[in-house]
């Protein structure tokens, strides 16, 4: 530890109180607000991750449309709806799929009642394995399974949002029965989901039954099918495995991208990467700017420094300093005064995002767009490399000025 | 000890040269001490600064203690300054923010030496120009004098070759002159080359010969009597 060298750096910072402080507050400003984006970055990231999380990661959904090529003399035009037996050609012959379920749409007012109360509710008829696709949460009871389709019981599985609409006094609603578009269901379970909200006011029919009922025809208007491959080359396989086996089923080209459609959410996943990715490098610009406008407070200041003491760095070399010792004077000082105020910067930032995690857990805040931000320390070490350099660079030129100061003419300054 | 033979030495204003040195020729036995003279203008600030290693001549030749001093990287300069060379100036460039004994250590710093002995060296040279009691005061606790006399401490602390005063007593009184000039006397007794610059007579008449510099040329060698 070099004691006079250190001594000389306080007693210059200690001799300018505040050009230090709104010196050391420009750097501190800078790297506290790269700290901030990246946490809010992260925050918004890991919101949008939780939604992909929710559901199961690689899921194709599967909408029919209106055929729009001639093929095997038939005309352009045609409509291409699903039934049943598209779900079981899914889940038989495409290699590689983890579970299908069909949805279907209930049009009308939807009213489901019970005792006195009449409300609207999202009606879902799907199939068992649909539990697995939503990620759905069992928190009573069961969900539907294949022997509720098969004999087209009338049951159904409620939101735990329905049940506190609904019948917020009853503890255990299964084997209570609810009046849905006029027919009596019964309650076999009530679930949770961790996505949004609304899914949680959903009611889960059997598909088998709806069709039977409601619609008297075997009808599906949006298959899903998930995979467990994380690999796009493979998930555009079997996106053209499920193409061409609806095409020989319903005859239609399969290069006419308008007889269905498909939807893959791992697909949009990578878009996601990509875009946060460029988001990221987007905050870490935005970022490192200010961090530059701070160093170049820095070097001015330290300009300034070399120029107030330059009488002083006359004296120093007449008494035998070499220009490298002055350089690392100055160097060393602007390094100090960077990495401490930085050093603060960094702990503040990282300890506003820190607080604003630990509230947003402790009253359980849960907003759509903001969830769980976090500060990793690969972020704070390169803040902390990027402060040493910014230091350096700061006080370089400064140094390097002070450095060729010629010792006759600083000391008759 | 100091040989010097035809210094040339011109600075550049704008378009005009001036020629500042006009090929001095002098020389500095070891143990002698020496003043230089001259009205202003006529380089003697100008050969002082060539003598210190902190201006650079053009042409001519310099050997300081039998090494020649040329074409010198500022590195080598700085070594030479510290390791052959007192200063002493007549506004005394002690460190405002150091004490007394922090600004006699100062020079042994860029001789890396130990913090302790450094300091312990310094009481010693404190000591001898009679000012250890003030060793924990900062110069503008000090008179004129009591700063010269750290001054020339710090000047003799890495036992110079050669201590070369500028204008040493330029800035004090009569009487702290002849004190500072008795003291200048005593170092040179035990042995010490030294360089005294001066405009003053009684000064010039205190040294052992007097070299009179005019246009930048050595008018005469005196020896004093």
């Amino acid at each position: 530890m070099d004691f006079d060298k250190w001594q000389e750096i306080f007693e210059s910072l200690r001799r300018h109180k505040l050009r230090t402080i709104l010196t050391a507050i420009s750097v501190w400003w800078g790297i506290f607000m790269l700290i901030i984006l990246l946490g809010a970055g992260s925050g918004l990231e890991n919101s949008a991750k939780r939604d992909f999380e929710d559901d199961s990661m690689n899921t194709f959904f599967i909408y029919g449309g209106v055929t729009s090529l001639p093929h095997k003399g038939l005309k352009p035009g045609r409509y291409i709806q699903f039934d049943n037996e598209d779900r079981e050609i899914l889940d038989e012959r495409i290699e590689g799929i983890e579970y299908t379920s069909g949805r279907l749409w209930l049009w009308g007012d939807n009213l489901t009642k019970y005792e006195d109360k009449a409300l609207s509710f999202d009606l879902r008829p799907v199939h068992p394995e649909h539990l697995h696709i939503e990620k759905t949460i069992i928190e009573q009871g069961r969900f539907l399974n294949e022997a509720d389709l098969g004999s087209f019981r009338k049951v159904c599985v409620i939101g735990d949002l329905v049940k506190e609409e609904l019948m917020p006094n009853i503890a255990d609603p299964v084997g209570q029965y609810v009046n849905i578009k006029g027919i009596d269901f019964m309650i076999v379970g009530v679930f949770t989901d961790k996505g949004w909200e609304g899914e949680r006011k959903n009611i889960y029919l059997p598909i088998t039954t709806v069709q039977k009922v409601f619609y008297g025809r075997d009808r599906i208007s949006q298959l899903l099918a998930t995979s467990d491959s994380k690999n796009m080359e493979e998930t555009m396989m079997m996106k053209e495995r499920i193409i061409s086996s609806l095409a020989t089923r319903h005859n239609f080209d399969k290069e006419d991208n308008q007889a269905i459609y498909i939807w893959n959410n791992f697909e949009n996943f990578k878009d996601f990467q990509t875009f946060f990715g460029m988001l990221k490098g987007f905050l870490w610009f935005v970022g490192i700017g200010s961090i530059l406008a701070g160093v170049i407070g820095v070097s001015n200041i330290m300009l300034i420094i070399v120029k107030d003491r330059t009488r002083e760095i006359g004296i120093r070399k007449a008494l035998g300093a070499t220009p490298r010792s002055i350089i690392s004077m100055i160097v060393t000082e602007s390094v100090f005064l960077t990495g401490i105020s930085g050093y603060v910067g960094v702990l503040s930032g990282f300890g506003i995002i820190e607080l604003l995690g630990y509230a947003m857990e402790k009253f359980e805040v849960e907003l759509e767009f903001f969830y769980k931000p976090q500060i990793s320390p690969a972020v704070i070490f390169s803040a902390l490399l990027i402060l040493i350099i910014a230091g350096v660079v700061a006080g370089y030129f400064p140094a390097k000025k002070a450095a060729t100061i010629s010792a006759v003419e600083a000391m008759n300054n | 000890m100091i040989e010097i033979n035809n210094i040339k030495k011109s600075y550049k204003t704008g378009s005009t040269e001036l020629q500042v040195l006009k090929g001095v020729n002098m020389h500095v036995e070891p143990g002698e001490l020496v003043s230089i003279m001259g009205s202003s203008g006529s380089g003697k600030s100008t050969l002082l600064n060539v003598l210190g290693l902190l201006d650079k001549y053009d042409s001519g030749s310099y050997l300081l203690n039998n090494v020649k001093m040329e074409g010198l990287s500022e590195k080598e300069a700085a070594f030479y300054r510290n390791r052959f060379l007192g200063f002493v100036f007549q506004s005394f460039n002690l460190l405002p923010f150091k004490t007394a004994l922090e600004n006699v250590a100062l020079p042994l710093y860029y001789q890396k030496v130990d913090r302790k002995e450094r300091l312990r060296k310094a009481e010693q040279y404190l000591e001898r120009v009679g000012l250890l009691n003030w060793k924990d005061h900062y110069p503008n606790e000090m008179s004129g004098g009591q700063k010269q006399r750290v001054a020339i401490a710090r000047s003799l602390i890495t036992e110079p070759k050669v201590v070369l005063a500028d204008e040493p007593t330029g800035a004090l009184d009569s009487v702290t002159s002849e004190e500072i000039m008795a003291l200048f006397k005593e170092v040179h007794a035990s042995g010490m080359t030294m360089v005294v610059v001066t405009h003053e007579n009684e000064i010039a008449a205190q040294t052992q010969r007097v070299i009179r510099l005019s246009d930048g040329l050595v008018k005469n060698q005196v020896p004093v009597l």
